[in-house]
């Protein structure tokens, strides 16, 4: 146990120093901006006198390395700044707006979570059955079907599959809302109705890809000498695979979960787009075009930390889900 | 309600039919092997099967005009998906054929052992290919010519606001749609090929200088690269816009070049990756040892010796990187930040007329230009992929 436990503890240290760097690289990036986030913020009518203001609240006058580590310590202590359309709007008309960029992030981050989160609980079961009963009937006009239908949902955009899911369950045959116009005093179903479409695009995207995997993995198993063993004592094909090859194939398919529930965090961007989902992606959508940069900067270290993190859940879960690694000899 | 009782009754018609089936099928073959050792599963399975090609068929037959005279969407979109699919079983078909009798010996050997999904993919590659170089000669118009009337209603009937002179309709400002799709084959497929190009050429020529010199640049190399892949490839893209947008607007560049050059430098970490792999597993042969001590250059050993041999999980790896990279840019566009109008490019298009979607129960033939859009990028992406699939299974030689 003391040697899984320091495999953990690296691999959680490398995680953190990953994530680190990638604060640099954000940094940086953001800091390569010809000219100053001072006549960013204030545009065409931005007057000398002003500039200097902004440039002295943002510390823009500090050097490089002295505005990362001021940016870095607020970050860690969940202070993200406030948005360029919140300071434009303080600068001009003087009001007292003080809405931060984590207020702003905190509940949409929420909804996100949420969308996710129904999704996986749709998905992920569905994905392992789908992929089990692929390997079962391998070969089959079942297999075949599902190889096709899957390597199209894989394929496609996902602008594609959310509209065809609009068009269908939301137009033709009104079972769903078509927009998720999710608000706080929303009861729990209610919420759960608005979130249905979008979490329907999102899973048939990723079960797609899940279920290759299981079936992948699991067919990986079924040349070997125990999985011979166990047909010739004369069990039934689906007993074999259930209790023989699943466990065995577990290590593939966690990590491939996990994978892409990482890509529900980080790649549902267009999903919520296309629903007007009010999730953290469209609030990055936002910022992007409207070149907020405080806004940007923090939901890419979200996105870059949610990503980091559940990489990293995959690869302990992996190794915890391995007999071997966990008992070394 | 009562529709959940009917999905129940149904379900349990369906578990009924499929006990009677390899039950009347034991006595009717007098317990012949296939019936006797048949799963339940398996006996469920056909008869779902069963159930759901039968209704497909009642459903294709209903009426597409209900007695108040307007179209039923559902009945519409329906027939239009099972023609298609049936037309592009027979396109893949017949490229089969034709290509089982037509071309070198080398090729025919290849089109017999050849899955269907595998004789469609090519097939629709290559009509894309064609799209994409004859542009200018097959559209009836240019993709930036503002015509005289927008919003045309694709189809062609002017009793529904349709127009013959444009089959597939206008767009807001009076664009033809259906030249615009077709020069869009040339700009979305030709900027994604050139950033796949690119990312090829950078990720290659360091993965296999990683593999050949190995020590600190390799150290150094791949620790970036790491680094590089930690951040989710289409949200750094975003990020990176962002600041190109505010590049372009100083140096007067296209944002469309800048678009490039990021994707390709983010993709070609992934291909860094696997030149890298592959190129250390080469590295270790011993023709690279004898041409070393022949003394030839590093140029000679990444070129003439370690490319020839990697060629093979490189051009399967280009196929995917190249969806990968056209479906970003698609993303991009979609979103507002990549390729740039009056260029005609699918996903700008897609966006532009999304709205036209719920239209389609009073009209079904206005949802069509952003669903043809979208269907252009699913279709190659999928064609690609079709035939990347077919590749990699024959390259390993799995069996079952």
């Amino acid at each position: 146990m003391a040697n899984v436990l320091s495999i953990i503890v690296q691999r959680l240290l490398l995680g953190l120093l990953t994530l680190l760097v990638v604060s640099i690289v954000i940094f940086l990036a953001v800091n390569a901006l010809p000219g100053d986030f001072a006549e960013a913020i204030l545009g065409q009518g931005a007057t000398p006198e002003s500039i200097a203001t902004i440039r002295r609240d943002l510390g823009l006058d500090q050097p490089m390395v002295v505005r990362y580590f001021d940016w870095l310590s607020k970050m860690l202590r969940g202070d993200l700044g406030v948005s360029f359309a919140q300071l434009n709007f303080r600068t001009n008309l003087g009001g007292a707006g003080d809405v931060g960029v984590a207020e702003q992030i905190a509940p949409r981050l929420a909804n996100t979570m949420f969308l996710a989160a129904t999704t996986a609980i749709i998905a992920v079961p569905i994905a392992v059955t789908l992929g089990v009963l692929a390997a079962l009937y391998r070969n089959t006009i079942f297999d075949r079907a599902a190889n096709v239908a899957t390597l199209s949902s894989i394929s496609s955009p996902e602008f594609f599959m959310a509209y065809l899911m609009t068009l269908f369950l939301a137009f033709i045959f009104p079972i769903f809302p078509s927009l998720s116009n999710i608000s706080a005093d929303l009861t729990f179903f209610e919420r759960l109705e608005k979130t249905m479409l979008p979490a329907i695009t999102l899973t048939l995207v990723v079960t797609a890809h899940m279920m290759r995997m299981t079936r992948a993995a699991i067919i990986n198993l079924l040349a070997s000498p125990y999985i011979e063993m166990a047909r010739l004592k004369g069990m039934s094909p689906m007993r074999v695979i259930v209790k023989h090859a699943l466990p065995n194939a577990l290590a593939p398919i966690i990590n491939v979960i996990a994978l892409n529930l990482a890509y529900l965090i980080t790649g549902v961007v267009v999903v919520e787009v296309v629903f007007v989902y009010p999730g953290i992606g469209n609030l990055f959508v936002d910022a992007v075009k409207n070149r907020d940069i405080p806004i940007v900067q923090a939901c890419c270290l979200i996105f870059a930390a949610a990503y980091i993190l559940l990489n990293l859940t995959a690869d302990i879960l992996s190794i915890l889900s391995n007999p071997r690694l966990r008992h070394p000899k | 309600m009562s529709a959940l009782m009917w999905i129940v009754l149904i379900l349990i018609g369906i578990a009924a039919g499929g006990w009677l089936l390899r039950w009347a099928g034991q006595k009717a073959t007098s317990n012949a092997p296939v019936f006797r050792d048949m799963p339940y599963g398996v006996a469920f399975g056909y008869v779902l099967g069963a159930a759901i090609l039968v209704a497909g068929v009642f459903f294709y037959f209903k009426p597409t005009v209900n007695d108040a005279g307007t179209a039923v969407a559902g009945v519409v979109f329906f027939r239009w998906a099972v023609q298609g699919l049936l037309l592009s079983m027979l396109l893949a078909i017949g490229f089969k054929q034709f290509g089982k009798y037509v071309g070198t010996a080398g090729t025919r050997k290849l089109f017999r052992s050849m899955p269907l999904t595998a004789s469609f993919g090519i097939l629709i590659i290559i009509i894309y290919v064609i799209m994409a170089v004859f542009a200018p000669i097959i559209a009836p118009y240019g993709q930036e010519e503002v015509l005289a009337s927008a919003n045309v209603i694709p189809g062609g009937n002017p009793a529904m606001g349709g127009d013959p002179a444009y089959p597939l309709g206008t767009d807001q400002i009076g664009r033809d749609v259906l030249s615009r799709l077709i020069y869009g084959a040339r700009n979305t497929v030709g900027i994604a090929f050139a950033t796949t190009v690119l990312a090829f050429l950078l990720g290659a020529t360091f993965g296999f200088l990683a593999a050949t010199l190995g020590g600190w640049l390799d150290q150094f190399l791949s620790r970036a690269v790491d680094v590089l892949m930690a951040i989710p490839s289409l949200i750094f893209a975003l990020l990176l816009m962002t600041i190109a947008t505010v590049w372009a607007a100083e140096w007067g560049i296209p944002l469309t070049i800048f678009m490039v050059v990021i994707i390709a430098v983010i993709d070609s970490t992934r291909v860094y990756r696997l030149a890298r792999a592959v190129g250390q597993n080469i590295v270790v042969m011993d023709y690279i040892e004898a041409a070393k001590l022949r003394g030839e250059g590093l140029g000679y050993l990444i070129f003439k010796e370690i490319l020839p041999n990697a060629t093979a999980p490189l051009l399967a790896e280009f196929g995917l990187r190249f969806c990968f990279v056209f479906l970003t840019i698609a993303a991009l566009s979609f979103l507002g930040v990549g390729i740039q109008p009056p260029l005609a490019d699918w996903g700008t298009m897609v966006k532009e007329s999304a709205s036209f979607i719920s239209f389609a129960q009073f009209a079904p033939t206005a949802a069509l230009p952003p669903l043809l859009a979208a269907g252009a990028i699913a279709l190659l992406t999928v064609a690609v992929n079709f035939v990347v699939d077919w590749m990699l299974h024959k390259s390993s030689g799995l069996k079952e």
